[in-house]
């Protein structure tokens, strides 16, 4: 199965402080850490599980600038057989339909099975992947927590319900999935395996090369537009227990029984 | 047959045995020797090891652990059983050769041991072989009615091993009782036929025996002279080779195996011995993934181990509940090399151990705290194997979830909480501290003559911060000239590497020896005991590395550092050993020695203290595993303070300082019991003033 997993790389949340810069509009980005994003990491290895099991490659695919190839060879290092970057000054700016437009154009030029996202990135709206199932004119699965390979190009998948519960659907490939986090365990990826694949070549690829009109991309044609960006303030509701530990878990645990979440 | 033959002289009894004696000696000798080619070969195929080298220090070990049984009497009842048998042993080898060569030639005399030197050699290995005897029985009625818990084969471990243990005492006994019977019916022979009379040791084995057939019948005397001699050489055959299938192993692997122990504690084996660090990346695969990745040392302890069981009966991880068991990762690996190096036909290999005789949780669950070591009397390595096992997971990917993120933040910021490289060292400014106290960061303008090597922990944590100023306070009393790293510093990698990631360790110790050098300082201290492991073994050409409590012990005796006396005269101290500081690196009394300088400190021992502390549960990157356990190490440990009477635990390390003040609360023991660092309650009764006016 030739699979495609679209991935992003967003400052780690774990490992930065996450303050707003001075004009207010976006996030300090100086400083930060940036990781992949950890829902498309977990898509990589559940990819990386179905070829185990049913033979075929996996590729990463990005669209950023060359700070991203950093990713890529993470997860090249992690077993993906490619990762290509698809970078453009025209791309700049691009919302959600921006990116899935340039996704697509990347798929239309290859064959891929199955096509996998994150659920969303820590700092994206989990659109793309919804958008680019619909550009493509395929099926469309989101939240899966588990995949399983059945016969006649058909996919036997668990959508998480809200609430715990879990649906099961049959899918027709070829077809685009959002993957949930928790629906399997990354596998490690160490100094050693970054620096086994450091000189592996990473393909890039320009608007030009994949025949995408670059006025339908990027800041000009984004229709959707960030318009402020601050943190909320705390709001009434919040409560702080400051009595000893024992009455703080009894609270705790009154508090959690008359939310419902205690049966 | 023998009973018709009535030769004139005793000595000629076993003539006739001769050419049978003859095919057993040659048969044993065969099998034995067979036997032992089949167990060489997994070592044949394993990872080198270079342990030939600094013989004097290695027959030092030899007289220390061997001849010495210097492990032995931490078991009193066991220990004394074994130096009994050990002893026995050396005094009958020479007894028990002298008799295989009689077989075939009846009036042979060892050399040397002709006369009165043999007669005294008799009398003691008479006495010798008596102890033996009685030793194997007290050792099977313990095992059969006292039954020491640390014997017992938990069920997932498989079958108990206590028939084999006894059957293997019981030959021991055969062959002592047999040893005696000869030599009673030879002297009881002699004495009827008013021959010179080799005179028994009274009330010894033989003796009694002899006793016995006072008035047995000539040719009855014979056959059990002949008798005696015939189940002496089977069963002295028998056991030599039957032993390398079982748990007596190592009365044969005992003496190289210690011969050829690690020399050197608290360092780690490399990746591949003879591979250096820049050449790492050619290095096919790294750690033990199946059985030949151990080294041919490694095997050999798994031979040698005689499931004594004292590892794990100290292991912490085992005591409570976590699936490690150091006693099992040797005996399920012998198991393995005696399951896939059979005795007939070919050899299997190559297949991964994990998944196969150990879990991943089982390898995960090692604190690294060296208490199996401490214990074995062997001198079973545990913790390089630990750490190569984890490193061949690494390389695999096989890494438990909550590690992964701060192996992550090691890599992207040189600690594993993954906070900024600038605020590394916030805790210095502190206002209440800042007044009292100016810490400089060495590297940029300012010059040092000493280093204050901080690490992740104490840097970023704001409970253990408090340790940091106190180390500085401490070490501006003294008037020493010392500066911090600041963001230049990365974490000491003690951990990453420790837990298999032996890439990333290199990566940290190259910024941190980097940011050393170019500080120029002449000397390091710290308050951590794994930096101060790892400055001290880990890294390479440091300038000296001192842990903070050798300091202040130091600067204790030298007077620059005096003590108010204690306020409060009813608080009672015990010191927890952090095992980086104490086994690891043997600073037991520096730290006594401070706490004893207190006047009006009141301190008590915990029963398990100094070499075999209990560890908290380890440090580093320990404290975001998140191990399957029953009870947490640092309640067992905290508890052991309240039974020894305690009600402040004093330590030396900051992840202990973690453990204990989270134990206190989960056993509920706020307000009955406190934790302090060292270095804050010297901090706390310095005597500033007195100083001052001095």
């Amino acid at each position: 199965m030739e699979i495609l997993v679209c991935a992003r790389r967003v400052p780690d949340t774990s490992e930065n402080e996450i303050e707003l810069n001075r004009a207010r509009n976006d996030i300090e980005r100086d400083e930060l850490v940036y990781s992949i994003n950890e829902a498309d990491n977990y898509a990589v290895e559940e990819a990386l599980q179905i070829v185990a099991r049913v033979g075929g490659n996996v590729t990463v695919v990005t669209v950023g600038g060359e700070d991203d190839e950093e990713i890529l060879r993470r997860e090249m290092a992690m077993g993906a057989n490619h990762g290509v970057l698809i970078v453009d000054e025209a791309f700049a700016g691009s919302d959600g339909r921006g990116i899935a437009t340039i996704l697509k154009a990347f798929v239309q030029k290859h064959t891929y099975d199955l096509i996998l996202t994150g659920v969303q990135a820590e700092d994206g709206a989990a659109q793309v992947g919804g958008m680019l199932a619909a550009l493509l004119d395929y099926p469309y699965a989101s939240l899966v927590n588990s995949i399983a390979v059945l016969e006649d190009r058909k996919l036997k998948i668990s959508r998480e319900i809200e609430g715990g519960n879990k649906e099961m659907n049959e899918i027709d490939l070829p077809c685009v999935l959002s993957i949930q986090t928790g629906i399997n365990e990354p596998r490690y990826v160490g100094m050693r395996g970054i620096r086994a694949v450091a000189s592996l070549p990473i393909p890039a690829f320009s608007a030009s090369e994949l025949g995408i009109d670059p006025g339908a991309v990027g800041q000009a044609a984004a229709k959707v537009k960030r318009v402020d960006y601050f943190v909320p303030v705390m709001g009434k509701g919040a409560e702080m227990l400051r009595g000893s530990r024992e009455e703080n878990v009894e609270k705790v645990l009154e508090l959690v029984a008359a939310k419902g979440g205690l049966k | 047959m023998v009973g018709g033959y009535s030769p004139a002289q005793v000595t000629d009894w076993l003539m006739p045995g001769k050419n049978l004696f003859l095919t057993i000696h040659v048969l044993g000798v065969a099998c034995f020797a067979y036997i032992v080619a089949r167990r060489l070969m997994p070592l044949l195929r394993a990872e080198r090891d270079p342990r030939f080298d600094r013989p004097l220090a290695r027959l030092g070990k030899v007289c220390q652990f061997w001849v010495g049984q210097w492990k032995h009497p931490r078991y009193k009842t066991a220990g004394t059983l074994h130096i009994l048998i050990f002893t026995g042993f050396i005094l009958l080898a020479t007894r028990a050769f002298t008799v295989l060569i009689v077989g075939i030639s009846e009036n042979f005399v060892m050399p040397g041991l002709s006369g009165e030197a043999g007669h005294i050699y008799n009398v003691i290995t008479d006495y010798a072989a008596t102890v033996v005897f009685l030793c194997m029985a007290v050792a099977v009625i313990r095992r059969m009615l006292f039954r020491p818990a640390r014997y017992e084969v938990p069920a997932r471990f498989g079958k108990g091993h206590k028939a084999d243990a006894i059957f293997l005492l019981a030959l021991i006994a055969i062959l002592m009782v047999a040893d005696s019977l000869f030599a009673a019916a030879k002297s009881a022979g002699q004495s009827q036929q008013g021959q010179p009379l080799e005179s028994l040791a009274v009330l010894s084995l033989p003796w009694l025996l002899q006793v016995a057939l006072a008035s047995a019948s000539l040719p009855t005397l014979g056959n059990l002279y002949f008798g005696a001699y015939l189940l002496h050489e089977v069963t002295f055959y028998f056991l030599l080779c039957y032993r390398p299938f079982g748990i007596q192993f190592h009365v044969e692997t005992s003496l190289f195996n210690i011969y050829f122990a690690k020399l050197d504690h608290g360092t780690l084996k490399p990746v591949k011995w003879g591979v250096s660090d820049e050449h790492l990346d050619q290095v096919k695969s790294f750690g033990v993934k199946t059985f030949e990745n151990f080294t041919w040392k490694h095997i050999l302890d798994f031979y040698s181990c005689a499931d004594c069981g004292r590892c794990s009966d100290n292991c912490p991880a085992d005591t409570v509940g976590r699936p490690l068991s150091p006693r099992f990762i040797t005996i399920k690996a012998r198991d393995y090399a005696y399951r896939h190096y059979p005795m007939f036909g070919g050899v299997a290999n190559g297949k991964p151990l994990i998944g196969d005789i150990y879990s991943e949780d089982e390898i995960w669950s090692c604190t690294t705290c060296g208490a199996c070591e401490e214990e074995c009397p062997l001198l079973v390595e545990y913790i390089d194997k630990i750490v190569d096992l984890r490193r061949g997971l690494v390389d695999d990917g096989k890494v438990p979830q909550s590690l992964q993120k701060p192996l992550k933040a090691l890599e992207s910021r040189g600690n594993p909480y993954g906070k900024m490289e600038k605020k590394r060292s916030d805790w210095v400014n502190a206002k209440e501290f800042q007044q009292v106290c100016c810490v400089k960061t060495v590297g940029k303008s300012d010059v040092a003559e000493m280093l204050y090597f901080v690490d992740s922990i104490t840097s970023y944590d704001a409970r253990m911060q408090s340790i940091a100023r106190a180390t500085a306070k401490i070490l501006d009393h003294s008037g020493e000239n010392f500066g911090i790293l600041g963001a230049a510093e990365k974490d000491s990698g003690h951990e990453a590497r420790r837990f298999g990631e032996e890439l990333l360790f290199t990566a940290l110790r190259d910024r941190n020896v980097e940011a050393i050098k170019a500080s120029g300082v002449k000397r390091i201290v710290t308050a951590d005991p794994h930096a101060f492991n790892a400055l001290k073994h880990d890294y390479k050409d440091m300038p000296p590395v001192e842990h903070i409590s050798q300091f202040i012990a130091r600067e204790v005796k030298a007077g620059t550092i005096k003590f108010n006396p204690l306020e409060n005269g009813k608080d009672v101290y015990t010191y927890h050993d952090p095992c980086y500081l104490g086994r690891h690196n043997q600073v037991y009394d520096d730290p006594r020695d401070v706490l004893d300088a207190i006047p009006g400190l009141k301190r008590v021992e915990m029963t398990r203290s100094r070499d075999r502390s209990f560890c908290c549960g380890g440090g580093g990157l320990m404290l975001f595993y998140e191990p399957k356990e029953e009870q947490r190490m640092s309640v067992k440990r905290v508890q052991m303070a309240v039974d020894a009477g305690a009600n402040v635990i004093v330590t030396a390390c900051p992840f202990c300082m973690t453990n204990m003040e989270d134990a206190i609360k989960v056993a509920g023991l706020e307000g009955k019991m406190t934790a302090i660092d060292l270095t804050e309650l010297v901090d706390q009764q310095i005597a500033r003033e007195a100083q001052k006016a001095a």
